[in-house]
């Protein structure tokens, strides 16, 4: 039986009096590798953004572990987001940086460790994601694929417990959308981490998605939680056939058989 | 095929009820478009009609402007519950027109904004204003309690960035307060000698440069120079740190914003700061002697020494005490605004210009209330 790593109840998140999306309930085991999907514009990044504790809940909660980022002390609360790794949309590596200063800075902040170790390891985070060649570049200097999997690199340099991606795929070509879907995979099975990406590239969310939420902006609030195989194959709501067959099923058919 | 400009022609039934609208000639975005008002007016008998077929056989070229016509046309006849016959346009023309309207229109909450009475705007602004003070002392709250953990050793950031701003801060900006503050001596000098010429005391030339530079120009001269120079810099970098999602993924990996961001500038900005007014204070200091050498024939020596027996030494130290308030000023305003910048260029740019504008005034604020203050004890 899987346990659960992060649980949201009731969650309704807002900016300001617009309302984003109304009583979120679902769980995310261990290890899964969970996917947050819906169309653009239904509040993918916001959900992202109130599970790392950027954005402060309307209502109800989000529980890391059993505990609320925001009822705990600061002192507590860092020691929590510590154990997260999240790679932004556009890499959002510090631009006065290198690389490697970018992965080495986790671990100048929160480990005892010497230079000379920092500097083994950096590189052994980079090479992970195929980057070692390119460890005193500038940010500005190489493409947006390679800051994507950089990021990737300084969300891994402190071995997180959960991994988050902001649509890791967008902007890439099919080719390096595959290799990194690969290396999610690779290092969920490795490390034993949980993993929550943000997508709506249909090929990933089938090829490495085992849980999911989908966000209906019309209705504002989740339509389903489950495999999103189990939910191509069984769930009947047309707006969720729609959407993971790309529109091909437009109408509910009843019964539908795989 | 020759180009033909375009024309409508309206023709009507016997019993007006029906009309045909004929589309003649070729449809070009050059040509302008067509608006309501002119369309209403070829239009005016319409209300008597039941039913308008629009004839596109003669159609030439067509483009936007037909389309843009068309609309205007189908909302005119919306309102006059006229019926609008439209099946003899080209098919293009029939797939753009159900192409816009296959969209299901969303109420944002952008167009249908209320215009606001005069009182709910005053409201507003208070609100935002009282919102705006509570960021600013929860910010000075924070920035306390950095400090704190600076003095404890317990501040994480990386004391290589407190090596490059202090570098930045320092020595760059060495040539521009050097120029500035000589010619502020200079001015001072200037203006002083020609009016206690009248008196034949140019000997407090000295006396008023000393004076001057020390317990005031010194320190505002720097201070408005680097919020000009290094505050705005703050800001544009913060802010576009903020754009580009780098201050929420220092955020999600544990790292104070305040302590990370701030904390080696507000350091940098600290230290260089009263240094740079004391440089600022001797060369003021400089350009008055110049003057009173070379245009009051009065001697170096004599400056000098006129300059020690009248300014006495607590009138610099109330300038360097003044430069550390503004240096925290400074700091303040561009970390605030570049923290509370919105995710876009121009938001940047307006964060930027804020950091410097506010700067300066409080700059202005700040001296004039210690001036007061000052004067009331009697210093």
């Amino acid at each position: 039986m899987s346990q659960s790593h992060i649980e949201v109840n009731n969650l309704t998140m807002a900016y300001g009096p617009m309302v984003v999306q109304r009583d979120l309930n679902f769980t995310i085991n261990r290890g899964d590798i969970f996917v947050i999907m819906g169309g653009s514009g239904c509040g993918k990044s916001t959900l992202m953004k109130h599970l790392i504790g950027l954005n402060r809940p309307a209502q109800g909660e989000v529980l890391f572990a059993g505990k609320s980022l925001w009822h705990i002390d600061e002192q507590e609360r860092r020691n929590l987001l510590r154990r997260f790794g999240i790679t932004y949309q556009a890499g959002a590596l510090l631009s006065s940086l290198t690389l490697g200063e970018n992965v080495a800075l986790p671990l100048q902040q929160f480990t005892p460790l010497k230079p000379s170790e920092i500097d083994d390891l950096v590189r052994y985070k980079l090479a992970l994601v195929g980057l070692e060649p390119y460890q005193h570049f500038m940010p500005s200097e190489i493409s947006g694929g390679m800051r994507k999997r950089a990021a990737l690199a300084r969300a891994i340099a402190l071995d997180p417990e959960v991994l988050f991606f902001d649509e890791p795929s967008a902007g890439l070509d099919p080719i390096s959308a595959r290799l990194l879907d690969d290396l999610i995979l690779e290092l969920r099975d490795s490390l034993g981490a949980t993993i929550v990406i943000v997508t709506h590239e249909l090929a990933s969310i089938f090829a490495i998605g085992d849980n999911s939420v989908f966000l209906d902006p019309e209705t504002k609030t989740q339509l389903a939680t489950g495999d999103p195989k189990q939910l191509l194959a069984s769930c009947e709501l047309p707006q969720i056939q729609r959407f993971l067959t790309r529109g091909e099923r437009q109408a509910p058919t009843g019964s539908i058989t795989s | 095929m020759s180009e033909q400009s375009r024309k409508l022609v309206v023709s009507t039934t016997a019993d007006q009820t029906e009309a045909r609208l004929s589309l003649l000639g070729d449809w070009r975005i050059d040509d302008g478009l067509l608006n309501g008002e002119q369309l209403r007016q070829q239009l005016a008998p319409a209300p008597s009609w039941q039913r308008l077929v629009v004839d596109g056989d003669q159609l030439g070229r067509w483009d936007s402007s037909l389309m843009s016509m068309l609309r205007e046309l189908r909302n005119l006849c919306q309102e006059l519950n006229v019926e609008l016959e439209l099946a003899s346009l080209p098919q293009g023309v029939l797939r753009l027109m159900q192409l816009a309207d296959s969209y299901p229109t969303r109420n944002t909450d952008k167009s249908t904004k209320p215009k606001l009475s005069l009182f709910e705007r005053i409201g507003k602004n208070v609100q935002s204003s009282l919102r705006n003070l509570d960021y600013i002392l929860d910010f000075l709250g924070h920035l306390t309690m950095a400090l704190v953990r600076l003095v404890k050793g317990q501040a994480r950031y990386r004391s290589e960035d407190v090596r490059l701003f202090l570098q930045d801060a320092g020595p760059g900006s060495f040539k521009i307060v050097a120029l500035i503050s000589l010619l502020v001596g200079v001015i001072l000098a200037f203006v002083g000698a020609v009016q206690l010429r009248q008196f034949g005391a140019e000997i407090y030339v000295a006396s008023l440069v000393g004076l001057g530079m020390g317990r005031e120009m010194g320190a505002m001269m720097t201070a408005i120079i680097m919020a000009g120079r290094t505050g705005a810099a703050y800001a544009a970098q913060i802010g576009s740190m903020q754009v580009n999602e780098e201050v929420d993924a220092l955020k999600t990996m544990g790292l104070s914003d305040v302590e990370f961001l701030v904390l080696p500038r507000v350091t940098a900005m600290l230290i260089m700061l009263p240094l740079l007014t004391i440089f600022s204070i001797a060369m003021g200091i400089l350009g008055g002697a110049l003057v009173s050498s070379l245009m009051l024939d009065i001697g170096w020596l004599l400056y000098i020494k006129q300059m020690s027996d009248t300014v006495a030494l607590y009138h610099y130290a109330i300038g360097l005490a003044k430069s550390i308030l503004f240096a925290l000023v400074i700091v303040m305003s561009g970390c605030i605004h570049g923290l509370n910048c919105g995710r876009s260029a121009t938001a940047v740019g307006k964060a930027t210009t804020l950091a410097v504008v506010h700067a300066i005034v409080a700059i202005i604020v700040v001296d004039s209330v210690v001036t007061i203050l000052l004067t009331v004890l009697g210093l």
